[in-house]
């Protein structure tokens, strides 16, 4: 345990000496609110027909591409100890073996939740007008912690299989893209063919919707469950992917 | 005395490529071996095995006193690593870099501090010791990189090719604090392409090439089982060197105007000079050509290849 806190200070300090990091998972996801809201809201405000406000929609969409960034940042972290040498250097000592891993995981969510808090009153001051009460609040941080973790794990998972940097980039990839292919920045009703029935049907559309509902209070239904399930499942399947890899011998 | 490294017919391969084919080797207590080989010749890949990276494909290894394969992580607590593979962390400053290593021995923060300062002083990195690791020139970042090593006062220290691409100063001052190592007791099992630093540190040596050791021992030993020790006499004239041939019972090469002869002692020497000068034959020059471990090397290396 002591080890992996050891790790996750090592983290923090990291972070304190990557701008990099720091702009990549704090500031792009405030960037690309602005963006939505400023530039794509009007248009997208005069086709919907619910209503509400763009920035009421568009929040939910945004936070789950902070998380994505997020994991990004911890896939190329990850990555960078590994074709270092530094990952080789814990394995040979005495210590917790998965503490690195913990600590990048911990580390990564805590950079991850901060830029949702910045992202979330950036948007108040854009008019962002929500009726979710403290419980669905609470709940809606909640799913965005587990969310956050799931992807963390994955993006570990992802830095530990490739071999260079260069590696990461199908990862990121996907990360960034499943979002526009969900109920992220448009309702899934408004695409057409194929398209519309896969941003049904993949699993940020439900975390999404969950999201969004409890955030703006409006009825989130048994959705939530398919959200839940679908973060575990995430989770699962990046922590056990990331175990498998860092257990097996590193390449030469 | 006791092995502080066992290694008994260790194998290892990677796909259909056999790097290690059943190598065997101890190393006593408190002294240094050197592993040699050429360029791929699997010593990277043997201490990797030995520090607990990487699995062997079969073979017993104990290393201070602990089976690798049952007790890994005992063997991890015994052992330091420094080298090719492993690394300094970029993001850190030399002295967090000691701290978080001292945090991983689960040293108090006192004591943590203590031996960073100390360590910092003796491989000279204090006034560097607030910059960032990724500043440091490379023969900065090998010292941090076994300032790190030391923190947790290692029995065993494994060094990967410790002084490739230092210069001469830095590679005496690492030598220095290998020496002072062994005398405080630990044992170093060291890799290196450098057939001097072997000769330098080592109190045995072994000779890896084509996945097996093709020789073990002092360097004395390696040197003596060498024929590579001559005299070379070098005559004034054609006719001079006919005579010495006649005399020595020698091939002269006619086109140098010189012998060799086996043999560098000092009562061979004596010998040859006596008989030349009975026969009244003329030497215009003598050098001595004692092997070093060069020769044995390239000897021991061309001879695996051949057989191979």
């Amino acid at each position: 345990m002591s080890d992996a806190m050891t790790m996750v200070r090592r983290n923090f300090r990291h972070t304190q000496r990557n701008p990099g990091a720091i702009i990549m998972t704090i500031g792009l996801p405030v960037v690309l609110l602005l963006l939505f809201v400023g530039v794509f809201g009007g248009a997208l405000q005069a086709g919907s027909r619910s209503g509400t406000d763009y920035i009421n929609y568009v929040v939910a969409g945004v936070l789950l591409m902070t998380v994505g960034y997020g994991a990004t940042t911890t896939a190329l972290a990850v990555n960078r100890d590994v074709t270092t040498g530094v990952i080789a250097r814990f394995r040979t000592m005495a210590i917790s073996r998965a503490s690195v891993l913990t600590g990048h995981v911990v580390g990564s969510t805590v950079r991850t939740l901060l830029s949702a808090v910045l992202v979330v009153l950036v948007a108040f001051a854009l008019g962002l007008r929500v009726h979710g009460g403290p419980l669905g609040w609470l709940a809606a941080a909640g799913l965005l912690a587990l969310l956050t973790i799931a992807m963390t794990w994955l993006g570990v998972a992802a830095g530990l299989s490739a071999k260079t940097a260069e590696g990461v980039a199908p990862f990121t990839l996907v990360i960034q893209l499943l979002p526009f292919l969900s109920s992220a920045f448009v309702p899934p009703e408004s695409m057409t063919g194929a398209v519309r029935w896969f941003a049904a049907h993949e699993p940020f559309t439900p975390i999404i919707d969950t999201l969004r509902g409890l955030l703006l209070g409006t009825s989130v239904g048994d959705r939530w469950l398919v959200a839940v399930g679908w973060c575990l499942v995430l989770a699962l399947l990046g922590y056990v992917w990331a175990r498998a890899l860092f257990r097996r011998d590193p390449n030469r | 005395m006791t092995s502080a490294i066992a290694v008994d017919g260790l194998r290892k391969s990677f796909g259909s490529t056999k790097v290690l084919d059943g190598i065997d080797f101890e190393v006593a207590e408190g002294t240094t071996f050197a592993l040699l080989g050429p360029n791929g010749s699997g010593k990277t890949t043997t201490v990797q095995i030995l520090s607990t990276l990487i699995h062997s494909d079969g073979g017993q290894v104990r290393v201070a006193g602990h089976d690798l394969a049952g007790e890994p992580q005992k063997v991890r607590g015994a052992i330091g690593v420094t080298g090719q593979f492993s690394a300094v962390d970029d993001l850190l400053t030399g002295a967090e870099n000691l701290m978080l290593m001292a945090d991983l021995h689960h040293l108090d923060r006192a004591e943590g501090r203590r031996r960073t300062e100390e360590l910092l002083d003796q491989f000279d990195l204090g006034e560097a010791a607030k910059r960032l690791a990724s500043t440091y020139s490379g023969g900065m970042r090998r010292r941090l990189d076994l300032a790190m090593t030391l923190i947790g006062r290692p029995r065993v220290i494994f060094l990967d090719e410790p002084t490739t691409g230092l210069d001469p100063r830095s590679r005496r001052m690492m030598w220095q604090t290998v020496r002072d190592l062994v005398a405080g007791g630990v044992t170093i099992f060291l890799t290196t392409q450098y057939l001097e630093e072997a000769d330098q540190l080592a109190d045995r040596i072994a000779v890896l090439d084509g996945g097996k050791l093709v020789a073990v021992g002092t360097p004395e030993e390696l040197k003596r089982g060498l024929p590579g020790g001559h005299v070379r006499l070098t005559f004034p004239d054609a006719a001079t060197l006919q005579a010495a041939a006649r005399v020595l019972n020698n091939q002269p090469d006619d086109e140098t105007l010189t012998i060799d002869v086996p043999g560098s002692g000092v009562r061979e020497l004596r010998l040859l000079l006596d008989k030349l000068d009975q026969a009244g034959v003329e030497v215009a020059d003598l050098s001595l050509h004692t092997p070093d471990l060069d020769d044995v090397f390239h000897a021991l290396t061309e001879r695996a290849e051949v057989t191979r």
